[in-house]
């Protein structure tokens, strides 16, 4: 029916007089783009089925091949415009919610390109990170508010757990069955590596990745898969994921054709059935629920861990988060509405939640001015794209980052925003084994601990140039900030002036 | 052009301290001298002195140090204080007259104390009580400004250089144990006395070298704590990060030295297990109040004298000492002017706190 046909978005555009036809391309593709047709004998394209992932183009070995979108296009609409109009087709045809994978890609504000950092001149000196130290140690926790002596007069150590960071990022929380056996490794070996940590995201924890608990975060979600006493005492530290980003307000589905042998015995549920998780916690209606299930994990873990309350960043953000401070959470982990996804229904990850950035300074005013920013941590992540938007968060008020998206794109990840069909190209979010094992743990690893460490050097260089050599100096630092571009009710929401101002 | 306190205004500067161990009255004019030398290092835009022991009729009454605009802002802040306050003693603070020092407002002294069952009714400790009222009158009676409110201590500032701020004060009718000096280098022009050296809250007060880089969020940290950062200066959230880490804590100087110039982590991980145990709970316990960026600052308070730099020393400050008087400057030459012949000169290192007390008194600040 004529009705039914969506022009492809992409088009293939293979260059036959570099092509030698070794059919690389065809095999590398899960979506079954290429194939090679013996009476034309040449290689053809099925570009409709094309995700534009980049991994027939990478492994072209003639560099034959490119991908760009097509300019067949619908009569200009500012208002309908390709992309609304093939999506009520598309609707129309199956009846179905849209599904989208990863971050929000529509274009809102970025506000951390509006924020701009300082640097010392004459008054005050810079420093050379390479001649002078630089630290970027971080602590979350409780601060303990008062301290106490023995009867020697000592100082009594008071705090509570803590988590250690030896550079302010972390690994946020991705599911063992949204991503990979050796994506998992690869995160959490680079933790290990890096003196910082993964998160295991509502999956569970895979047996062989017990070793690296001291550098692991384990997550209590709504569908409590892969919950177990030894689960929450293999961590450093346990969060409770009342929402995220890219989808506040509903819960998450991994398809029963994910859940093969060993996720089914990772999430303890049966092989090949659904498993969802529902949008609430059943036991939190309310934050004296939260409160309670933070108790009842910390008595599980005997008071050793710290508990992290993930929370989407929605408009009431900063008063929830200060009912979160009281709930006896030791950390605040706020996802923005750009945070990456597996799978979520397109007009939620398109237009539920708001900007991190804005969340941020709100939350951390708040909490201020309740007196209460010192009894926990926070944490932002979605998304945090380069070490300018890690500078920005720690002097907007962020103790430290979480980071997914930038992790996946280090390990290999072209944003092709299709993780939920379970065929990615790169071994990342998949479960086939033939395509799992594109991903070499050893290599992903090593771009995770690459990545973090250029970060923490430049870092370290913006720190430098403030004239600050302790990252404690730079959180919520906001006069090392100027707005440009915005409007005065966004600078006071920011808590930063404007540019010569 | 925005007053001091409307906008951040950082500044160069030069200090200088003296301190007898024992006790005895060290004339307002010798501090005057060691600063004098540092002329350069100021600008004429602040200078400013804090003396301790200088009020011996009135040991312990708080003595009030106020800056009026206007006999307006004088009534109200009367008002105000003869609401919390017994007024044992009030008149303006002798000044002499000089063509280096204009523009000067209404000064004002006052020794009170606490009226009883307005304390008691507070259910706050005295101390607390009095930092209260002080902050109270700074933050909201417009054109008032106390300047100092410690005991048997005061503070004497204004906009010029500090030898004639010295004079002008006639600083050399007063004696003390200890004295401390400011002279400011302001980047910018902000005419308002309350902006000069020393700053002080309660006994605490705080002449500083320097532009702390960590300003912000320092700021931000104390104000959860009741503080009002009024003026904007790296000096003003120093002290009040001394009186809440000191006063309200409970930490001792030392301690206090230990997280504002924290030892670096490498440094830490080197040191015998208690102490760095402790140095890492005073480093984690009170992130927010590590100061970074050039400073050198001496911290005066009943009966002690504390020198510090920053933890990279990106501030000059040497310490010499002479029998039991104890001097520190941000140049030798400060202190050589006069004392010639000293026992021993040195210059700490970044973050090392050196503390001096009076011999009769142990312990410092507890």
């Amino acid at each position: 029916m004529a009705v039914r046909f969506l022009y492809p978005e992409f088009e293939v555009v293979r260059n036959q007089d570099r092509c030698v036809a070794c059919r690389a391309c065809e095999r590398q593709c899960a979506n079954e783009v290429h194939r090679y047709d013996p009476e034309l004998g040449c290689m053809v394209a099925d570009e409709s089925k094309c995700v534009n992932c980049h991994r027939c183009v990478s492994l072209c070995p003639t560099r034959a091949l490119k991908i760009v979108k097509t300019d067949h296009a619908f009569r200009e609409n500012g208002n309908w415009t390709g992309k609304a109009i093939t999506e009520v087709y598309r609707q129309a045809e199956t009846g179905g919610v849209l599904l989208s994978s990863m971050g929000n890609p529509e274009p809102y504000p970025i506000y951390w390109d509006k924020l701009l950092i300082n640097a010392s001149q004459v008054t005050n000196p810079s420093i050379d990170p390479l001649r002078e130290p630089m630290e970027t140690r971080t602590f979350l926790g409780k601060k303990p508010g008062g301290i106490q002596r023995d009867a020697q007069g000592r100082l009594i150590n008071n705090q509570t757990p803590q988590l250690e960071l030896s550079v302010p990022v972390m690994f946020s929380a991705m599911s063992y069955g949204s991503i990979s056996y050796n994506a998992h490794a690869s995160l959490a070996r680079a933790a290990q590596a890096l003196g910082t940590y993964y998160n295991t995201g509502e999956g569970g924890l895979h047996e062989d990745f017990y070793q690296y608990g001291p550098n692991t975060i384990v997550q209590v979600a709504s569908g409590r898969f892969g919950v177990h006493k030894d689960f929450l005492e293999a961590g450093a530290a346990i969060e409770i994921k009342m929402g995220q980003g890219a989808k506040p307000g509903i819960g998450g589905h991994l398809p029963g054709q994910k859940v093969g042998p060993d996720i089914s015995r990772t999430r303890m549920i049966p092989e090949g059935s659904d498993a969802i998780s529902p949008a609430p916690h059943h036991d939190i209606y309310s934050i004296e629920d939260l409160r309670q299930l933070v108790f009842s994990l910390k008595e599980a873990t005997e008071y050793k861990k710290p508990v992290i309350v993930k929370i989407a960043a929605v408009h009431n953000v900063a008063a929830i988060a200060s009912g979160v401070a009281r709930s006896g959470a030791d950390i605040i982990a706020i996802d923005g509405y750009r945070g990456g996804t597996g799978a979520a229904p397109t007009r939620i990850r398109d237009s539920v939640g708001i900007p991190i950035e804005l969340a941020l300074a709100a939350v951390d005013q708040r909490l201020r001015d309740e007196g209460i920013r010192d009894q926990v941590s926070v944490v932002i992540g979605g998304s945090v794209r380069s070490s300018a938007d890690l500078v920005k968060a720690i002097a907007l008020g962020a103790d430290a980052v979480y980071i997914a998206t930038a992790a996946l794109l280090a390990l290999g990840c072209h944003l092709c925003r299709t993780c939920q069909t379970g065929r990615c190209n790169w071994g990342i979010a998949t479960q086939r084994p033939d395509l799992v094992r594109r991903l070499n743990p050893d290599l992903g690893c090593q771009r995770l601990v690459n990545l973090v460490t250029a970060w923490d050097h430049e870092l370290k260089e913006m720190m430098g140039g403030m004239g600050i050599n302790s990252i404690e100096a730079l959180r919520g630092n906001r006069l090392m900030l100027r707005g440009i571009g915005l409007n005065q009710k966004e600078l006071d929401i920011l808590g930063v002036k404007y540019a010569g101002e | 052009m925005l007053k001091e306190g409307q906008v951040r205004i950082p500044s160069g500067c030069a200090i200088s301290g003296i301190f007898s161990r024992k006790g005895s009255a060290i004339s307002g004019e010798r501090i005057i001298r060691s600063i004098a030398v540092m002329h350069d290092r100021s600008n004429g835009l602040g200078g400013g002195f804090a003396g301790y022991g200088i009020y011996p009729d009135y040991p312990d009454f708080y003595a009030l140090h106020v800056f009026y605009d206007s006999q307006t802002a004088k009534q109200e802040c009367e008002r105000y204080l003869e609401r919390y306050f017994d007024i044992i003693n009030l008149s303006k603070i002798p000044t002499r007259k000089s063509a280096a020092i204009v523009d000067e407002p209404l000064i004002w002294r006052y020794f009170v104390a606490p009226l009883p069952h307005r304390l008691s009714d507070s259910q706050l400790d005295e101390r607390e009580f009095v930092a209260r009222r002080v902050i109270r009158v700074n933050s909201s009676i417009e054109g008032a400004y106390i300047f100092s409110s410690g005991k048997n201590m005061g503070v004497f500032k204004a906009v010029g250089y500090p030898e004639d701020v010295g004079a002008f004060y006639r600083l050399e009718d007063y004696a003390g144990y200890c004295w401390t000096a400011h002279g400011r280098y302001p980047t910018n022009t902000p005419g308002w006395w309350g902006g000069a050296h020393p700053f002080a809250l309660l006994d605490y007060s705080v002449v500083h070298n320097g532009e702390i880089s960590s300003y912000d969020a320092n700021r931000r940290a104390i104000e959860m704590h009741g503080y009002r950062c009024t003026l904007q200066t790296d000096t003003e959230v120093i002290t009040y990060i001394i009186d809440y880490l000191v006063r309200r804590q409970g930490l001792t100087m030392e301690e206090a030295a230990r997280v504002m110039a924290a030892p670096f982590w490498d440094t830490i991980a080197r040191m015998p297990q208690q102490e760095r145990e402790e140095a890492t709970y005073l480093r984690n316990a009170f992130a927010s109040f590590l100061i970074t960026g050039p400073f050198s600052i001496l911290v005066g308070f009943e009966g002690g004298l504390m020198a510090l730099n920053d933890r990279l020393k990106l501030r000059s400050m040497v310490v010499g000492e002479k029998g039991d008087l104890v001097y520190v400057a941000s140049e030798e030459a400060a202190i050589r002017v006069i004392e010639p012949e000293l026992d021993s000169i040195r210059a700490p290192k970044g973050g090392e706190a050196v503390l001096i007390t009076l011999d009769a008194q142990k312990g410092g600040a507890q």
